[in-house]
């Protein structure tokens, strides 16, 4: 394995996602591809040397050379992502080392069917594997079950909705735990067990799971898919907790 | 490199300083006990649940879950350092010494490493010289409760002088070898060591 050291990207386009959920684009002078899942470190540096870092997914696939995306959601608390959200401003510097992570990641060549499960910010790392998917014009048969409070939380809405209109085997679902639009027939409560046995009876008996969300949700997921007759070792997982975002192990 | 870095505008969050030398590099405070694993939590019941201690030893041991309460218990208060960088201080743990429970097997003085493994297959290896002398033990108890399935109950191993990855969840056995062999994570980017205060996290 390289090594992996430290390098100073540089923010080249800042996107609001939502509210509170911003994408940076950094352009990185040692770019490497990285597999879709993986994170990098991001670590800040104050004039005295005082330092904060934490990880964060990368939402790009591994076909955009020499750039990686990261989409941050803010936390009213935090002290990285508040900084990255508020504060940076296109052309700034950003300390970063990656790719990170050898397990929570998938390849097209690791094959399907995939089952993707999103809580909420827990949706970035599985856009990158749908974006890697679709550069790859795989048609690996892929579902995602996308669990947000409301409408206005959807990362990535108008992408997700022209990747599945695309007829190429990928179906979104969304189901809104708090509000839910309009006339909306869809799922209206927190993921469960007769939820999943629903999205997933098209995938047949086994499939790839990756599940990434709060702490309670990727629990009540993991352990609903096992008792469905899914094998563990098809389950992979990554949570964060009250505090932010958080990576396997 | 880039030492003359600084992040335009930042000043951060800093901790109070009685704390700062608890804390290691890169690492920060949670008032919470974030749950992280690589898939789905392992809930073997304790009927049939056991630990085990195998490899180099003269006779392997073992033992079932109400043998292995009857050993002598202990309290540790330790301070515990996730690698995705946060730390917890004071955390109350009760359980087993691993000098205790190797007071049970005849070590044989060729063992130099350890691997831990766990319910669901996640193993994670370390030096036998860092979990003697009262480094690790094996917790069934956090804050004064059965230690809580998502955190690694029914019993985890815990080494609080390395990254957390290093204290195996829903561990069942040690196995004790010559030859040093990277576990789960170890073999997966991460390092094989994990000493946070020299901020081992990544492998290279």
């Amino acid at each position: 394995m390289p090594p992996l050291d430290w390098q100073l990207g540089v923010v080249t386009s800042l996107r609001d996602e939502t509210a509170s959920v911003k994408t940076l684009t950094l352009a990185l002078p040692q770019w490497m591809p990285h597999r879709a899942g993986q994170h990098y470190d991001v670590r800040l540096v104050a004039p005295d040397g005082y330092q904060a870092q934490r990880s964060y997914s990368v939402a790009s696939g591994p076909e955009r050379v020499g750039e990686i995306e990261l989409t941050v959601e803010r936390l009213e608390d935090g002290e990285v992502s508040t900084y990255l959200t508020d504060q940076v401003v296109v052309g700034d510097q950003v300390e970063v080392r990656g790719p990170i992570g050898g397990y929570f990641v998938w390849e097209v060549g690791m094959g399907g069917p995939l089952f993707l499960v999103a809580g909420g910010s827990g949706v970035v790392p599985l856009m990158a594997m749908l974006r890697h998917r679709a550069a790859a014009s795989s048609h690996i048969p892929t579902r995602l079950l996308y669990s947000i409070p409301a409408p206005g939380s959807i990362l990535y809405r108008q992408e997700l909705d022209a990747l599945q209109s695309a007829q190429n085997d990928l179906e979104v679902f969304y189901t809104f735990t708090r509000t839910s639009p309009p006339g909306w027939r869809g799922y209206a409560r927190r993921i469960d067990r007769s939820m999943l046995a629903e999205v997933t009876r098209p995938l047949g008996p086994t499939f790839l799971t990756y599940v990434c969300g709060p702490t309670l949700m990727v629990e009540a997921t993991a352990t609903a898919l096992v008792e469905l007759g899914l094998a563990p070792a098809h389950v992979r997982t990554e949570r964060f907790g009250p505090t932010g975002k958080e990576h396997s192990p | 490199m880039a030492r003359d870095y600084v992040s335009r505008g930042f000043v951060g969050k800093r901790r109070a300083p009685s704390l700062a030398n608890r804390v290691p590099p890169g690492q920060y405070l949670t008032p919470d006990f974030p749950v992280l694993s690589a898939g789905p939590t392992p809930r073997t019941p304790l009927e049939r649940w056991s630990f085990s201690i195998e490899g180099l030893v003269r006779e392997p041991a073992r033992w079932n879950w109400a043998e292995f309460l009857k050993l002598p218990t202990q309290s540790f208060v330790v301070d515990i350092h996730c690698v995705t960088k946060w730390s917890k201080l004071d955390t109350r743990w009760e359980g087993v010494s691993l000098d205790t429970l190797f007071e049970h097997v005849d070590l044989d003085p060729k063992a130099l490493f350890l691997t831990a493994s766990s319910d669901g297959g996640y193993t994670t290896n370390m030096p036998l010289a860092e979990v003697v002398d009262g480094q690790a033990f094996i917790a069934h108890t956090y804050d004064g409760q059965p230690l809580a399935a998502e955190h690694g109950g029914p019993a985890r191993l815990v080494v609080p002088h390395l990254y957390f990855w290093k204290s195996a969840k829903w561990v069942r056995g040690l196995r004790l070898t010559e030859a040093d062999v990277p576990g789960f994570w170890e073999s997966l980017g991460y390092n094989n060591h994990g000493d946070p205060w020299k901020e081992e996290r990544y492998s290279g």
